[in-house]
């Protein structure tokens, strides 16, 4: 029997299809989202496709002094825990409404990175288990376009990084997650090119490889990676003046 | 905007483009003008891009329970899914059309038919109740036996959006086929297949559209039926439900126009033809589900195969009394094109049901053709014909018919209008064929 997958942000179109694949493969899932009743359909689906047992938590990643005893209150530590907490935000909100600001870079980095402390503590104790973090390519360069979650991501981006190094000798895995653009709630409307643009559906196999594998950076599209590559190496007083 | 088009590639045609993900961004949707749903794209013309908007509802695809044989899911889930998860449990669709890429509620919409027409009926035949949500945002659950459902089965999505459907699947007990096969020269010899065997759960004949004269309608028939546990070699019974994993082979790119010609498709046809006396020589043997069912799907993108511009199908059905003439007639028409058809496809219908179903009591016949206006020209003849034998068409198929032509063939399509105008359906639901019909 496969341990338990706690997906946090269950209600993102990217957690509903990493959710997918590792209920495919027999794990009991865990979802977990502020308003958990909307995951309803959710549950059936998985139980219906899958045949494994679901149960839904509330969580708000803001809400970080709960977040100690939203761990405690969960079935049993998970063997897999994946944070896809996160929001885009509206550049030009944000700039100019320092509330929406502070939302957008809490969202990304401040909540996930509270709440997989506390994953993390956990797992280590018991010597094993795995921490996915969803970060974003926005992280690797500020760009005009979303630089404030940009930033969040950079953060969360680096504090994985700090995680995975910590844990390495203790058992525990850490995998971050670059996904690229995806066609999700949070990219609709956007005109995004096709050859870069990933399915949910690709971010849950490309999720569920990298954990069976221990892999520690994933990008869902190969591309990416030649693509940030390229980006990161830019020197700045070019990269300056481009609009990517 | 966005270019969409459906699996022929033509018309490709401009529309906004709305995912949905539950019945509340559906209901939002529909103040917005003119809209229709689309499902996974496999309706071959125009049929699933909206007049204005489209519904993409693949992100309402969840399964939400299955109990007493009955799987009750959302409109946007795959049949292809539907097998995944219940085949293993001894579970198949009950009817199935030609692909497994398509969404229920798109089957729904088409009223979809498979190889076992003749006995069984239509996809609707096993759907047990939808929630539709109507012109006025009102969602109901709508059961098979209720009027209402006549309404909605095969209406093309243009009386309201199925959102959740309860289907019924059959219990197998394995995931192989029991196919004989019939090589038949003459196309009396097909049709005698047919009629001499209507017990056969499926049936299903690919014609050779190329041959003539004496050889016209000469055909590969497989009957099939589900194996049972006992049919299967000793080693296959521990786990009947695995069947080899075929790769999927895709057409990396579109073939170039004169790609498939008459001397390739003759090649083509003559292979098959060659396969079709070994597999009769055979006897019965075992085809596994996914080859039975799904030969096309194993060749990704195989629309490309007709090159950049696409393709049209054409797809009628002829009443039983007229079926041997009129077949004749169609079949030496397309002959005498000679316009490259490599898959024509010929199947026994059972009666009608619904409203505004396709199918009706006869026989069905579907051919491809590359489009251009040769094409265009002759399939206005093959018009002439199923028009002149009393024959109908299947709008899943169709990207290219006349309005007039339409409401000649089918006395169902002023009833069909007045439904919509009665119920507001008119002023809410709109693809891009239901304009051109004058639907």
């Amino acid at each position: 029997m496969s341990g338990a997958v706690l997906v946090l942000g269950a209600t993102s179109d990217m957690a509903r299809e990493i959710a997918r694949a590792f209920a495919a493969k027999g794990h009991p899932i865990r979802l977990a989202a502020r308003v958990p009743e909307r995951l309803a359909d959710d549950k059936a689906d998985l139980e219906t496709r899958f045949g494994v047992p679901v149960t839904l938590h509330a969580f708000d990643a803001l809400d970080t002094a709960a977040h100690a005893g939203f761990v405690a209150g969960l079935p049993e530590l998970p063997e897999i825990a994946v944070c896809a907490v996160g929001l885009m935000g509206d550049q030009a909100e944000t700039a100019a409404d320092p509330e929406a600001a502070a939302r957008v870079m809490r969202t990304n980095f401040e909540g996930p990175a509270s709440i997989l402390e506390r994953l993390a503590d956990a797992m280590e104790a018991r010597g094993s288990g795995t921490i996915v973090g969803i970060s974003s390519v926005a992280g690797l360069r500020g760009r005009a376009s979303n630089y404030v979650y940009g930033a969040a991501k950079a953060g969360f981006t680096a504090y994985l990084s700090g995680l995975r190094n910590r844990l390495a000798k203790r058992g525990v895995h850490v995998v971050t997650v670059l996904p690229g653009f995806v066609r999700t709630r949070m990219t609709e409307g956007l005109d995004l090119p096709d050859r870069l643009t990933a399915e949910p559906s690709e971010v849950g196999a490309a999720v569920l490889r990298g954990v069976e594998k221990g892999r520690n950076i994933i990008y869902v599209r190969p591309v990416w990676q030649v693509v940030m590559t390229i980006i990161r190496a830019l020197p700045e007083p070019i990269f300056k003046k481009t609009s990517l | 905007m966005t270019v969409l088009s459906g699996w022929g590639g033509y018309p490709r045609i401009d529309t906004e483009v709305l995912r949905v993900r539950d019945e509340a961004d559906v209901a939002r949707a529909l103040d917005g003008g003119p809209l229709i749903p689309r499902g996974n794209g496999r309706s071959y013309g125009d049929s699933a891009i909206g007049a204005g908007r489209t519904l993409d509802m693949r992100g309402m695809d969840r399964m939400l329970g299955f109990a007493d044989g009955v799987l009750t899911a959302e409109a946007g889930v795959l049949l292809s899914d539907v097998i995944e998860a219940f085949l293993p449990r001894g579970w198949f669709p009950a009817v199935t059309p030609g692909t497994r890429f398509v969404t229920l509620g798109g089957a729904i919409a088409a009223d979809v038919h498979g190889k076992n027409h003749h006995l069984d009926g239509s996809f609707c035949d096993f759907v047990d109740w939808v929630d539709m949500i109507g012109p006025g945002g009102a969602v109901r659950r709508v059961a098979r036996d209720d009027p209402g459902f006549d309404w909605i089965r095969g209406a093309m999505g243009l009386t309201g959006i199925v959102l959740r459907a309860g289907l019924r699947l059959r219990p197998v007990e394995s995931g192989w086929i029991r196919q004989e096969v019939r090589v038949a020269d003459t196309l009396d010899e097909a049709v005698e297949a047919f009629e001499s065997r209507l017990d056969a759960p499926y049936a299903v004949a690919w014609i050779d559209g190329l041959a003539r004269g004496a050889a016209l309608g000469r055909s590969v028939i497989a009957f099939g039926r589900h194996a049972a546990r006992d049919d299967l070699p000793p080693e296959a019974r521990t786990d009947p439900f695995a069947v080899p994993r075929r790769r999927e082979v895709p057409v990396p790119f579109h073939l170039p126009d004169f790609a498939l010609n008459r001397f390739t498709v003759r090649a083509f046809n003559a292979a098959n033809l060659a396969a079709g006396r070994r597999a009769e020589a055979k006897g019965p043997h075992l085809v596994d589900w996914a080859r039975y069912f799904y030969p096309l799907d194993a060749l990704k993108h195989w629309p490309r195969l007709y090159g950049r511009r696409g393709f049209m199908q054409f797809q009628c059905v002829l009443p039983l009394e007229t079926s041997r003439a009129g077949l004749a007639a169609l079949l030496d028409r397309i002959a005498a094109a000679g316009l490259a058809s490599p898959l024509a496809v010929l199947k026994r219908m059972g009666p009608q049901a619904g409203r505004f179903s396709f199918p009706m009591e006869g026989y069905t016949l579907a051919l491809d053709f590359p489009v251009s206006d040769r094409s265009l020209a002759l399939m206005t003849a093959l018009d002439d014909i199923t028009d002149g034998h009393g024959g109908r068409f299947y709008l899943a198929k169709d990207s290219r018919l006349p309005a007039r032509r339409l409401a000649a063939t089918d006395p169902r399509v002023e009833a069909f209008r007045a439904e919509r105008a009665r119920s507001g359906a008119d002023r809410v639901f709109a693809s891009a064929q239901s304009e051109r019909l004058k639907l």
